[in-house]
């Protein structure tokens, strides 16, 4: 049985007849899937060293995130990305695909991952409720937290190898 | 998969007794009432049935009974048809600040139009303030709107006591009116009018085991209203629009046999939420119960748990087959959580991690253990990836 599509509204196809039951779930089938299965989360934080720790959001607003890096120091990519979410089905959908994008091919340049836009995320996980944008703007949020926690320790880092540089010319 | 329906707060599926008075009158019985033929007469005589039958049970006459679309319209007719016609005698209304939607967006439509609306504090349980109602009233308050039993928490108010201070306090006068949104209440409280002293009472069919689409609003003989829809003048010049013969027929039969049940259901879903309270309580570390621990509804649990977001929980739960419902501000059309939860001094992050349980007719010990085995194991999951439980690991 061919099924007509009735109406396109921003990404989301509604379609009559049986295709409407498999078509409704609140939210994508990607979103789905990375709510039930999410990818890439810290269970344990106890041994964890990160190079970055990034936190956003807050639990009186019913979304708080935090993202942990690790950073591969010859070429800047992320090669880790864990993380940890309070909120509801998008928000940790959205973490956990953020946390595929970062790391899949290799790893994304830190660079890059700075400039990692809400709306990429979006379309990686088929499209949110609009009412739902705010969740998955924080998961970016996080990322950029913890990729700038990593610069700032690397450029404390620097800053003390120097002195120790200078002390043992002195 | 196993079905466990545990909304019944939100709404209720029709009694098969109650669907069958229901279709006649979709099939062949399909007469205007308004018409004076046969089956025009008898459409009204099945809404007049109706009428009557509902009347009995609110202790009322039957002409204080008027059918509505839904309860959120009864709500409206209820309080902005006593705003329009005595807003002459006054502009001043007092509402609580946990009553449904239907009563607070209709108060604050009316805040915009120049009322004056005082909102009552309730206290953690959910129970109005009863001495702040009192100072609260004044000689231009026209209406106090104050419901029966809520619809989130299921905290019961003391209707017959809130009503006992207003007529202290208008004595002999009309003024204040006293109007209770019993949605809630019906099938599980007395809806007898004279014993709650109330003016207006509004119930409808979709929580009681009746079609949706109907309701209907008590209004005591002296009192007037300014109608919402006007027309054709059904309904007592006060509710214009053809009526939904069936679906009032079956809201009537609902109720009658929702009254009839009542105190026996009322016993075995007591017995069963207090079970379900008490276990979640204990197996769930950091879980409290939101409400009052006695005075609420017999088929209502609301708890919180703590790091976990309410609507992710419940799309959890459904994957089980479990229907439940939650306060989180996922579910709602704005940022913020439930504004019943926020009212009884509930932080934030436990508002969004409420979760709303409702037992009904279906509702067996088995589904109740069901629960309990499915609901600790989805807590730990998502606590597990949850950024707030780092603090008190498992």
């Amino acid at each position: 049985m061919k099924y007509k599509k009735v109406k396109k509204l921003k990404g989301d196809v509604i379609y009559s007849g049986d295709k409407y039951k498999e078509k409704s779930w609140v939210y994508s089938g990607i979103v789905k899937d990375h709510f039930f299965h999410p990818r890439n989360v810290l269970l344990d934080d106890t041994y964890y060293k990160a190079d970055g720790i990034g936190v956003a959001g807050s639990p009186a607003c019913g979304d708080m995130m935090i993202v942990w890096i690790k950073v591969d120091k010859k070429n800047q990519k992320i090669k880790e990305c864990k993380w940890r979410t309070f909120g509801c089905a998008s928000a940790i959908a959205s973490t956990s695909m953020m946390s595929v994008m970062v790391t899949e091919n290799g790893g994304m340049d830190i660079k890059k991952a700075m400039n990692l836009k809400p709306q990429q995320i979006l379309e990686r996980l088929g499209g949110l409720p609009d009412r739902k944008f705010h969740c998955s703007v924080l998961g970016d949020i996080a990322l950029r937290e913890a990729v700038k926690d990593y610069l700032s320790k690397k450029s404390e880092k620097n800053i003390k190898n120097a002195k120790r540089k200078k002390t043992i010319k002195k | 998969m196993r079905q466990i329906y545990l909304d019944y707060a939100a709404t209720t599926y029709i009694d098969p007794i109650v669907l069958n008075k229901m279709l006649p009158y979709l099939k062949e019985n399909f007469g205007n009432p308004s018409s004076l033929y046969s089956i025009g007469r008898q459409a009204k005589t099945g809404i007049e049935y109706a009428r009557v039958s509902i009347a009995k049970i609110l202790g009322a006459s039957s002409q204080e009974i008027i059918f509505t679309g839904s309860g959120t319209e009864s709500d409206n007719l209820a309080i902005f048809g006593v705003a329009k016609f005595y807003q002459n005698k006054g502009k001043h209304i007092i509402v609580s600040k946990i009553e449904h939607k239907a009563v607070l967006e209709a108060a604050k439509k009316l805040e915009k139009e120049g009322f004056e609306i005082i909102y009552l504090d309730v206290d953690s349980k959910g129970l109005v303030n009863l001495s702040e109602l009192k100072k609260s009233l004044r000689p231009d308050t026209i209406l106090v709107s104050v419901m029966y039993a809520n619809n989130e928490i299921g905290t019961i108010q003391p209707i017959a006591k809130i009503s006992e201070i207003i007529r202290e306090f208008k004595k002999e006068n009309l003024l204040p009116l006293f109007h209770t949104d019993a949605c809630q209440a019906a099938g599980a409280l007395t809806l007898n009018v004279k014993k709650l002293g109330v003016d207006l009472l509004t119930i409808n069919g979709s929580k009681i085991y009746g079609p949706k689409g109907v309701g209907c609003l008590y209004k005591a003989k002296d009192i007037k209203l300014d109608p919402i829809i006007v027309g054709g003048g059904q309904e007592n010049n006060l509710r214009a629009g053809t009526e939904n013969v069936a679906l009032i027929v079956g809201f009537g039969e609902a109720l009658k046999l929702a009254e009839k049940l009542r105190l026996r259901e009322s016993r075995r879903l007591k017995k069963l939420r207090d079970y379900l309270i008490k276990r979640i309580l204990k197996i769930v570390s950091h879980s409290q119960l939101n409400g009052h621990p006695e005075k609420r509804l017999p088929n209502n649990i609301n708890i919180s748990i703590a790091s976990i977001e309410g609507e992710a929980l419940v799309l959890m739960l459904d994957k089980y087959g479990i229907s439940a419902s939650t306060g989180s501000a996922c579910t709602s059309n704005s940022l913020d959580p439930s504004h019943v939860l926020l009212a009884t001094g509930l932080a934030p992050e436990l508002a969004h991690g409420s979760l709303r349980l409702t037992l009904g007719r279906k509702t067996t010990k088995m589904d109740i253990d069901y629960v309990l085995k499915i609901l600790p194991e989805i807590i730990y999951k998502l606590r597990e990836i949850s950024s707030m439980s780092l603090n008190y690991k498992k």
